[in-house]
């Protein structure tokens, strides 16, 4: 990613808030990031872990510590929020509930001094764009959650940002609008070219709508990538953990490969990212319970404590020595493992994966 | 009784006398209300004895030139107090809206502490500091200590109305362009609207009808409505006083009932 290319840059942004308690939050710690033009953006992480405050810092609603936010190359860190070329879609929608759908989307193109004339079909085509049509005249309050939820991408979209920020867009919504809006919302960014930077803590969310995830942890970003390679290739303990599901068990470099827990030596050939740790380093491996092969073998090492049916899946949790580790396995195999089976586990080349601390 | 929980409607109305007891307590609150406008109709000059149907003393009152300049000051004070304090408290209420929240319920506890002073120390208290800043008594001094007293009763229903508006439409605004003033007009002063109205009608009612602040500090020529009724029935009650206190009540009941509405208007 060059500069060029970047519609929004973080540089070294830092963020404190003191607790009523008179502690302090580090919520941005030294966070730097880059994001394309164009591309769709996901911030993700756990609750508290400083996702949302960069977002607010961006838009303008806090001010950073200390750092740099630079928007297509220009510093915007002194520019006041309502001059700021980026718009937001809040988490509660914040609709102004005195006026009309179409007056709220109207209400940005007034600030900017565009006139009636040049206003109207600005606003038809954001409800267009949401499929609200026909829709202005009504107030938030005759709107279903959904609905709501769609005036407020219109209301910020209709100001063509530099950059479309959306806070937990999607959370208020029941599971299955929540997923017709996933959809939805990449239609938006593909169709506007616009770029978005999204905001949520549920991973599948942010692997279903993301070109790039930055994965956020205790008030850093512990990864940024796209959300393949971040899956395959996790480099950190919590982003195995966070992201999918994972095995995380304690490991040791050997001179010939890396002792797995209880599972024992692995080759080196299995394990990757583990370049540069010098033999005797400790620390932990992650695998995919879906990346792991088995058979069946009286003497296998592994014990099977439990199966469940997950439709196509089967997860089997089984344990190793003083390790209990989860395996997928299809749910159409001729013979699939059962409760108090011996299980000989392997691992395909380069499935385990080095992670740090 | 039934085995209904407590606190459903049905339940209080179950209990034993109910309709006696509300009957009593009505008849108390409303009693002297009813004597007052009903002998405000009364054709004998002595006030206690009915003799028939007249309208004699309201025009009486109306025509009385004390009476419209006493009404005129009432007016001049109650709408510039009212005016003063509303403004007043909507900055207040802005105002403490950023506040931190610790420093927040003591500010509003502060502000919201002349509603339980008793109103004869606010009185001395405002009469002495006049005296000594050697302020004439009169109107003037009236309508500054009304804007004063009022400044509460106005943040009341601001304040109401202002937690239930969710915050990040603030942050909406200026996300979309809105400068501070631009916030104001066109979200934070709608969105305030029927608190400010119903602010301004109850410090508007509350002035019309303060007594003992406006009594201490009339002054000579400063004469209030409420005042003057005061020096009516020193000597007697008369069906005038009746006929005055029942236009009185009139005012106050319109106003506290468009207050009412206003504030209970949904958005």
């Amino acid at each position: 990613m060059s500069h060029e290319t970047s519609a929004l840059t973080i540089n070294r942004v830092s963020k404190q808030f003191s607790t009523p308690e008179g502690g302090v939050v580090r919520a941005l710690d030294n966070v730097s990031l880059e994001v394309a033009e164009g591309s769709f953006t996901v911030l993700l992480g756990p609750s508290g872990c400083g996702k949302t405050t960069l977002l607010r810092c961006i838009a303008g609603l806090e001010a950073a510590d200390s750092g740099e936010i630079s928007l297509r190359g220009q510093r915007i860190d002194d520019v006041p929020v309502w001059k700021r070329r980026v718009n937001t879609v809040f988490q509660s929608y914040a609709l102004f509930p005195h006026l009309t759908v179409a007056q709220n989307i109207a209400f940005g193109l007034q600030m900017d001094g565009l006139s009636k004339t040049q206003i109207a079909p600005r606003v038809e085509e954001a409800l267009a764009m949401v499929r609200l049509d026909g829709l202005g005249g009504r107030r938030p309050s005759q709107l279903s959650g959904g609905q709501q939820q769609r005036v407020a991408l219109a209301r910020a979209l209709a100001k063509e940002p530099e950059v479309l920020l959306l806070d937990e867009p999607l959370s208020a919504l029941d599971l299955k609008l929540r997923r017709g809006m996933q959809s939805e919302l990449k239609r938006l960014q593909r169709e506007t070219s616009l770029t978005f930077v999204l905001v949520t803590h549920d991973q599948e969310e942010a692997m279903a709508m993301a070109d790039t995830v930055a994965v956020f942890d205790a008030g850093r970003i512990a990864q940024v990538g796209e959300p393949r390679d971040v899956y395959l290739r996790p480099r950190t303990r919590f982003v195995a953990d966070f992201i999918g599901e994972a095995n995380v068990l304690p490991a040791e470099v050997m001179d010939a490969g890396v002792r797995v827990g209880s599972i024992g030596d692995v080759g080196l050939d299995v394990i990757s990212g583990i370049d540069g740790q010098p033999p005797g380093t400790r620390g932990h491996v992650a695998f995919r319970p879906e990346n792991i092969n088995w058979e069946r073998t009286p003497n296998g090492d592994a014990h099977v404590l439990d199966v469940t049916f997950v439709g196509g899946d089967l997860h089997i949790v089984a344990e190793v020595g003083e390790d209990t580790i989860t395996i997928r396995a299809s749910s159409h195999h001729e013979e699939p493992p059962r409760t108090g089976d011996h299980l000989d586990l392997s691992f395909p080349a380069g499935s385990v994966r080095w992670v740090e601390d | 009784m039934s085995r209904r929980p407590r606190g459903t409607g049905e339940s209080l109305k179950d209990f034993p006398l109910f309709g006696a007891i509300s009957a009593v307590v009505f008849a108390f609150l409303y009693m002297p209300l009813v004597f007052v406008v009903g002998y405000s109709f009364n054709a004998n000059r002595v006030v206690t004895v009915w003799k028939g149907f007249t309208l004699d003393w309201y025009l009486e009152v109306l025509q009385n030139d004390d009476i419209q300049r006493a009404l005129m000051n009432s007016l001049r004070v109650a709408v510039v107090a009212t005016a003063l304090s509303v403004v007043l408290a909507l900055g207040l209420a802005i105002g403490l809206l950023r506040l931190a929240r610790s420093g927040n319920s003591f500010a509003w506890a502060l502000i919201g502490a002349p509603l339980i002073i008793p109103e004869i120390v606010f009185a001395i208290g405002t009469l002495s500091l006049f005296v000594q800043m050697r302020m004439p008594l009169g109107v003037n001094a009236i309508t500054l200590a009304h804007t004063a007293f009022c400044i509460p009763f106005a943040l009341l229903p601001i304040r109401a109305r202002l937690k239930s508006v969710d915050l990040s439409v603030y942050e909406a605004a200026a996300d979309l362009g809105a400068n501070e003033w631009r916030i104001f007009r066109r979200v934070t002063l709608p969105l305030l609207a029927p608190g400010v109205v119903a602010g301004a009608l109850l410090a508007f009612i509350i002035s019309l009808d303060d007594f003992i602040v406006s009594y201490f500090l009339a002054g000579p020529g400063g004469t209030t409505l409420p005042v003057y009724i005061f020096g009516m029935i020193r000597n007697a009650i008369t069906p005038g006083v009746n006929a005055l206190s029942t236009l009185l009540l009139l005012v106050s009941v319109l106003i506290v009932s468009i207050s009412y509405y206003t504030s209970r208007r949904k958005r």
